[in-house]
């Protein structure tokens, strides 16, 4: 094969020609920001990229890139694009979804494009409220919530978005933060090298109806203390100055946070986003605690599996190479097949 | 001993048994042999919900009733001429179905206490006089194909299992039936097995030999082939070729076939069909659940596929979110909706009209859709290369509205040309379409069609968005103009209401009749059946069906307005008849009936001699 032609684009060809409507401080513009200047990265021509969205107010993604798009129907997005990916294996096809349309009115479609490993990238935008019906608790709302809906407080629990993809046996799997641009890039870089589903969930701000919320995790001071930046092939430790560890306790199923002084170097996880069992990057996804205390961010699974679309034109491909007809003689055929009988003119 | 043998015009035979008993394999290949011989036929299988209801009971009775003649029939006919009844169940469930003198032939092997007293039977009906008037044909059929088989290395229960090729064999004797088609199916489906493809067909031809020797059957009858247009035939069910239709829309327009498809009865078998012609470049895809199914479907016509779905009743109710979405972005979608008795689950393997309304109406906002239905088995296949040309064509959803009837109905097939079929080649989008070249503008309307560009992801130079919301004329742009809006919404209406379609034709032969009956979809056999025999009589009676029923033909008004009465016959509530008092304010009548069946050819023709009396 020859070496592709650098198409030398920029994040200025990804801007459409449409007025980006977020709110003023929305999460969403820096993550527009960010996907348009890692696009160029990819050395995919624009039209062969296309952006499909439920409803929400991360749903209007596509419209501010300039590349094909689908603003689609709620919950949906995964769905629609898997008829589109399946029958155009030359597309890169990205999913932008939020809390309420992927976790909610959409979590069967997410868990089945998932489980299907369909080669999507799907990002999912995490505000943890619904934004555009204004400010009811969101699937991923901590218990008690107090919104429109709920003024006494929900009374439901979340889901763990990184828990639901792993237990659907997502192959990529991974999260970062709509206000470190750096990271976010570094996520959508190993996620589109992912052949197969990557499941991305982005913390992002909603400045209207939920600011805040991932507060701990970004500012100065204090996020070092809660934030676990996972790298593949690194021990695990955290902390302003590395003073806290992962370790698998000797009893029990998951994974612990340790001070890393008085826990031996053997002893830390060193971590392998390319563990086959799904239950390490099952643990890790529980680290977290309600006050986002142990949230580890990076990539926590990255594993090999035939993606749906491969296995499918495999099959298609493997069925055409056996005709040597034309389509029309073949369609002859399978017409006139079965028991036929003929009355003479 | 050579045996009479007498010449019939026509005879409808009721395989009936337990849904184990194999009636529906039976029923079939008696069709085929029967197909072969160059009789016309038609056929009506009948069958419960339940993979296996309670042995020997009523609910678990599965029947198949064929019609053959030596001249062209419409309907798998009303009153069987001769039941096969292989338990008790079998006999009480059809015998209200049996005119007196039919043949009844009882597999008197199942006729123990404990299955008559399964179904209410006080005294076996074969001793008493229920039956007295029939002409009742007692044989042990059970032990008779156990004791054939003796010789063989199969099991008791093997063995039994083949007294339905006993039943065949001797029904294909009484008909003079050629069985070798049948004898190479057997070799075919059990090929795995040679042991029961001996059992198989030494059970077939005991049966056979048992109505050449014995005296009980003293005739044999013959239907010489129909007269019928020259070419080559073959029998097939609704969903058979409306499956090939599908296939035949892939292979004219060029374009792959992208499937997306729930699990639903009565429509899964078009989905077990298309799975098999990967080589003809049809995808199948088994959704997780119907919303997606039609979601994945509309994503592949993104793509530049014909994007499928099918499904049933409940299934369009799910996927009508989507169907407007469709609606709104203008790409082409085949929707297959196999009717049968609703609402909610009903009566899912029996048949019914009632999602017309569904089809035309039943979608938020103003979301006209294009709707077509077949009005036989083999006319399912010309149906679905009809909607595929309206949604390649015109940018557009279109409703395929099959039923239960004619999906697993079937009759002989004049196999078409390929090269006559409908040229369904579409142009893409390729270069900017703005007056000075310049830009893409996705919504700029073919000024004939008023289809918008179909621009697939992939072409350089076209990138652009579109979705849900509602969009500006020509650019596509999100719009919340009044005046934008007004006129989008008139423009998808006119889209639809402006698509040209066949006149529709009156079958009038005298032109003297005041009476106009007006059907569409799979009544067109029973009402034809019933025109027909009036017209016998000598009573005039006009028939005109509907196979477009969005955008309705241009004709349709001047043509109801020039009969004294319009009678619409329905198996629904009297939704077609509804749409055409609303629209053309003319005093139709409905006939409706909603009993999981097919009408009667019989009950029509008594319906309408009390019209004609009455004109």
């Amino acid at each position: 094969m020859s070496e592709p032609v650098a198409l030398k684009l920029t994040a200025k060809d990804f801007k459409s020609d449409q007025e980006v409507r977020w709110c003023p401080g929305c999460g969403d513009y820096a993550i527009l920001a960010a996907v348009q200047q890692f696009m160029p990265e990819l050395n995919i021509p624009r039209e062969n990229i296309v952006f499909v969205s439920g409803i929400g107010c991360s749903s209007r993604f596509p419209y501010y890139m300039n590349t094909y798009g689908m603003h689609s129907i709620h919950g949906r997005a995964p769905a629609i694009a898997t008829g589109l990916s399946v029958s155009r294996p030359d597309l890169s096809v990205w999913v932008v979804t939020g809390d309420g349309d992927a976790l909610s009115i959409g979590g069967n479609h997410l868990i089945h494009a998932l489980r299907r490993n369909v080669n999507l990238k799907i990002l999912l935008f995490n505000n943890r409220i619904y934004g555009l019906t204004k400010g009811q608790y969101s699937p991923t709302s901590e218990v008690g919530k107090i919104t429109k809906s709920t003024p006494v407080g929900s009374a439901d629990a979340p889901f763990n978005p990184l828990s639901l993809a792993l237990g659907a046996e997502a192959t990529f799997v991974g999260r970062t933060i709509d206000s470190d641009r750096k990271h976010l890039q570094s996520v959508l870089r190993a996620a589109a090298e992912h052949s197969g589903s990557a499941f991305v969930e982005i913390y992002q701000n909603c400045n209207i109806f939920n600011d805040g919320a991932f507060e701990q995790l970004k500012e100065p001071g204090i996020r070092d203390d809660h934030l676990i930046r996972l790298e593949h092939g690194q021990p695990i430790t955290f902390g302003k100055d590395g003073q806290f560890c992962v370790v698998h306790p000797p009893a029990g199923f998951g994974l612990e946070v340790r001070e890393t002084a008085s826990t031996p170097a053997d002893e830390i996880v060193v971590h392998d986003a390319t563990v086959a069992d799904p239950a390490y990057a099952f643990a890790l996804s529980r680290l977290p605690g309600f006050d986002l205390r142990n949230t580890p961010i990076g990539v926590f699974r990255s594993v090999h599996r035939p993606s749906y679309d491969s296995v499918v034109q495999g099959q298609l491909a493997e069925a055409k190479a056996a005709v040597s007809e034309t389509p029309e003689q073949q369609l002859a055929g399978l017409l006139g097949s079965g028991d036929t009988w003929t009355i003479a003119g | 001993m050579s045996k009479q043998i007498r010449q019939l015009e026509r005879v409808v035979i009721r395989f009936a048994g337990d849904s184990g008993d194999g009636m529906q394999l039976t029923g079939d290949r008696f069709t085929s042999e029967t197909a072969q011989l160059g009789n016309d036929i038609s056929t009506l299988p009948n069958f419960p919900a339940e993979i296996r209801a309670p042995a020997g009971t009523l609910p678990g009775v599965s029947s198949f009733q064929v019609h053959f003649a030596d001249y062209d029939i419409l309907t798998p006919g009303d009153a069987p001429n001769v039941l096969v009844a292989m338990n008790p169940a079998a006999l009480k469930a059809n015998l209200v179905d049996l005119p007196r003198g039919a043949d009844i032939i009882v597999n008197t092997d199942e006729f123990t206490k404990r299955n008559l007293a399964k179904v209410g039977y006080a005294s076996s009906p074969l001793d008493d006089d229920t039956l007295a008037g029939y002409a009742v044909h007692p044989v042990a059929l059970t032990s008779m194909t156990i004791g054939a088989l003796a010789e063989l290395d199969v099991s008791k229960k093997d063995a039994e299992r083949a007294k339905n090729m006993f039943a065949l064999g001797l029904l294909s004797w009484m008909y003079s039936r050629p069985y070798e088609s049948t004898l190479r199916f057997l070799e075919r489906k059990f090929a795995k097995r040679p042991e029961l493809v001996a059992a198989n067909i030494a059970a077939f031809k005991a049966g056979w030999n048992f109505g050449e020797t014995t005296e009980d059957f003293a005739v044999r009858y013959e239907v010489k082939p129909a007269k019928m247009p020259p070419g080559t035939y073959r029998n097939i069910t609704g969903n058979a070729a409306l499956s090939l239709g599908i296939v035949a829309a892939g292979v004219r327009s060029g374009l792959p076939v992208f499937l997306g498809a729930y699990p639903i009865t009565p429509a899964s078998d078009i989905l077990h069909e298309l799975s098999k012609h990967k080589r003809l470049g049809v995808t199948t895809m088994q959704a997780e659940d119907e919303i997606a199914a039609v979601g994945a479907a509309l994503g592949a016509s993104y793509g530049g596929a014909l994007g499928v779905t099918t499904t049933s009743g409940p299934g369009v109710a799910l996927k009508s979110e989507t169907i407007s979405l469709a609606v709104a972005l203008e790409l082409p979608l085949v929707i297959v909706d196999v009717q049968r008795a609703g609402p909610s689950t009903g009566m899912p393997t029996k048949t019914e009209q009632a999602d017309l309304n569904i089809a035309l109406f039943g979608r938020h906002g103003e979301a006209p859709v294009a709707v077509i239905a077949p009005k036989s088995p083999s006319d399912c296949f010309h149906a679905a290369l009809e909607a595929a040309r309206i949604a390649l064509t015109y940018r557009t959803p279109v409703i395929l509205l099959s039923d239960n009837y004619v999906a697993n109905g079937s009759e002989p097939w004049l196999l078409p040309d390929v090269a006559s079929l409908p040229d369904l080649r579409v142009e893409f989008a390729t270069a900017p379409n703005s007056e000075d070249g310049s830009t893409f503008l996705p919504y700029l309307r073919d000024p004939q069609t008023l289809a918008r560009p179909w621009a697939v992801p992939g072409t350089p130079g076209l990138e652009h968005r579109i979705g849900g919301l509602e969009k500006a004329d020509k650019t596509g742009d999100i719009s919340y103009d009044p005046a934008n809006h007004d006129y989008m919404v008139r423009t998808r209406a006119a889209r639809i209401e402006t698509i040209p379609v066949p006149d529709v034709e009156v079958e009038d032969p005298d032109g003297d009749a005041r009476v106009l009956v007006l059907g569409w979809g799979s009544t067109y056999g029973p009402i034809g059946a019933a025109c027909r025999a009036l017209r016998q009589r000598g009573l005039p009676v006009a028939q005109a069906h509907l196979r477009h029923l969005a955008p309705m033909p241009a004709n349709l008004g001047a043509v109801l307005r020039s009969y004294d009465r319009v009678i619409i016959p329905e198996m629904n509530l009297g939704q077609l008849a509804h749409v055409i008092r609303a629209r053309y304010l003319v005093d139709a009548i409905g006939y409706n009936q909603v009993r999981g069946l097919p009408f009667t050819a019989t009950e029509l023709e008594t319906m309408l001699e009390e019209v004609l009396k009455n004109v």
